[in-house]
């Protein structure tokens, strides 16, 4: 069962931000979600195939062709900040 | 400080290799390296909503040929998966990768060192897409995204902690280097990042089973700091524990400055990459018709080469490792061997000698060498047939080096022909001897120097052109 101080890690981890009056709630879905996997995982699957992809097809692959131009200029009309081609952010320090 | 020999060190490499396709893993755009930034950041790369990644099949290609060279198995199944974090050259908020379902499995590498042959697992290797970069100098305060690297393919290559000291995971490490090169899927250019390092260093007391708690070096771009910052570590590790600490499961970056690592992200939750397949992408499947064709293309690997090398050619085993070394040295040697006609091991001993130092000193790899495989085959042969002697091989293989002339162009033009005529050989030997008598009486009462004495005042006068087997034999004859 996930406790509100998890559902708080969870949401910061995603970047969400939500209000505090909310967290219980969110608690309380993801745990019904939680519950209906439990619930599953103690059925008998045996001999049934991982289902990779709900759609019974491969991935396709393209021909290593360069296909894209630079578009750079179009690219940055919309970013807020640029200099000398690069995207500026708000400082990241490691 | 030496490593305490009651500990043993356990580490366990991760390897990202650039695979050398021309676009990227799931788009069109160019992966040339060093080009204006943002110049090849299409859409996809730019992670606009929206878009849909298409994998390039060059990229899978590459991962299978890599497989197979170590022996791996091929999933015929392999699944994407999104790895989620927070990151501005990661404009997506997820790195494509692989995770439960990679596409290459347990293969293994065969190492040597100090004589003795290891054998390192290999866990498993994934193809990822590569984040962009981040420029943190300069821009008032601000960090600047590069996003020309985002999307390009590696294959991240796993191995199990099989490796007990530094010098074995360097080992490893140049193993891999050379494989993939070999194979043609990676450039292996460090300095390009084309070739990156992750190490995973624990110690344990010696004889116990368990592994101690590892912490991941990171990013670690050379082979020499490789072997300095897993040392480092190891020293660190050890010292914290007999002081009664303990280690903690941490990313750490080794500052090749100061030699040594620190810790680098504090908080253990930014390690949650909360993984997921992608629903973008469908299940990668590899055909056995594939994996067929690929395996009977795969190029000769270093270990056989090697071994046909002593076998086909008579090579000693220090010769042979050197010439397969890299595929383009072995290609070249097998050309020399081939137009000069001559014997194996006069090729093998000009190229690994005269050539590599050469090479060595110019900061050049055989592929961009100023004497390609004809022109030194030309100069081999002249010195097998004894039109020069070694010495003047040398001189001519220093105008081979700096101009465009064939070896022959360059003997005739500077003459420097080597002078087998016993006449003309003798004549000048007369008039040495008859120049210094003192010197000859010398050698007949028994100073055997003196002989040498002779031979350079007839090869000086020769200008170096006097066959010397030659020399030696009517020299002998005339002071008896």
């Amino acid at each position: 069962m996930l406790s509100v101080i998890e559902v708080k890690e969870i949401a910061h981890l995603a970047r969400l931000g939500i209000e505090d009056e909310n967290v219980s709630a969110y608690a309380d879905d993801l745990n019904g979600i939680l519950m209906l996997m439990a619930q599953m995982s103690e059925l008998n699957t045996d001999g049934v195939k991982a289902m990779a992809h709900p759609m019974d097809q491969v991935q396709r692959l393209r021909l290593d062709n360069v296909t894209e131009n630079n578009q750079r200029d179009y690219f940055q009309t919309i970013a807020p900040q640029t200099e000398d081609g690069l995207y500026l952010v708000p400082k990241v320090i490691e | 400080m030496t490593i305490n020999t009651e500990w043993e060190t356990v580490i366990g490499l991760e390897i990202h290799t650039q695979l050398s396709t021309k676009t990227k893993i799931f788009s069109g755009a160019s992966t040339t390296y060093g080009a204006e930034p943002n110049t090849q950041a299409c859409i996809i790369s730019l992670g606009m909503p929206g878009v849909l990644p298409v994998l390039n099949e060059d990229a899978v290609r590459k991962a299978v040929i890599f497989g197979m060279a170590i022996e791996a198995e091929i999933a015929a199944h392999s699944v994407f998966a999104r790895k989620n974090y927070f990151y501005p050259d990661l404009p997506k908020g997820y790195q494509i990768s692989q995770f439960e379902l990679p596409i290459v499995g347990k293969g293994f590498l065969d190492i040597e060192v100090d004589g003795e042959i290891k054998r390192i697992g290999v866990t498993r290797a994934h193809l990822e897409e590569d984040a962009g970069k981040s420029l943190h100098e300069n821009f008032h305060g601000a960090t600047g995204i590069d996003l020309n690297r985002a999307g390009t393919p590696l294959l991240e290559i796993v191995s199990e902690p099989d490796m007990r000291s530094a010098k074995e995971a360097v080992a490893y490490m140049r193993k891999l280097h050379e494989l993939v090169r070999y194979l043609g899927i990676c450039d292996g250019n460090m300095q390009e990042g084309s070739f990156r390092c992750d190490a995973n260093v624990s110690v344990r007391p010696k004889g116990q089973e368990e592994f101690g708690t590892r912490a991941e070096i990171k990013n670690i771009n050379s082979f020499k700091f490789v072997e300095k910052a897993i040392n480092h570590e190891v020293e660190r590790q050890i010292e914290l524990i007999e002081n009664g600490g303990r280690v903690v499961q941490e990313t750490r970056l080794y500052d090749s400055v100061k030699d040594e690592t620190r810790s680098m992200r504090s908080k253990e939750e930014a390690n949650d990459y909360r993984y997921f397949p992608d629903p973008d992408l469908l299940p990668v499947f590899v055909s056995e018709e594939l994996k067929a064709e690929i395996k009977a293309a795969l190029p000769e690997l270093p270990e056989a080469k090697k071994l046909r090398f002593k076998t086909d050619y008579k090579l000693n085993d220090e010769s042979a490792t050197i010439l397969t070394s890299s595929r383009d040295l072995a290609d070249y040697f097998e050309s020399v061997v081939k137009i000069s006609g001559c014997e194996s091991a006069i090729c093998a001993n000009w190229i690994t000698g005269e050539l590599s130092a050469a090479l060595n000193r110019a900061d050049l790899e055989i592929a961009t060498s100023p004497i390609n495989a004809e022109r030194f085959a030309g100069l081999v042969a002249r010195i097998a047939d004894d039109t020069i002697s070694g010495k003047i091989g040398k001189q001519v293989f220093e105008f081979l080096w700096d101009g465009s002339e064939s070896a022959d162009e360059i003997i005739e033009k500077q003459g420097l022909k080597q002078i087998t005529d016993t006449g003309a050989i003798e004549a000048i030997i007369d008039t040495i001897l008859a120049a210094n008598e003192k010197q000859a009486e010398q050698y007949r009462g028994g100073n055997e120097k003196m002989f040498g004495f002779f031979v350079g005042q007839v090869m000086k006068a020769m200008q170096g052109k006097g066959n010397p087997a030659e020399i030696n034999k009517i020299l002998k004859a005339k002071l008896a």
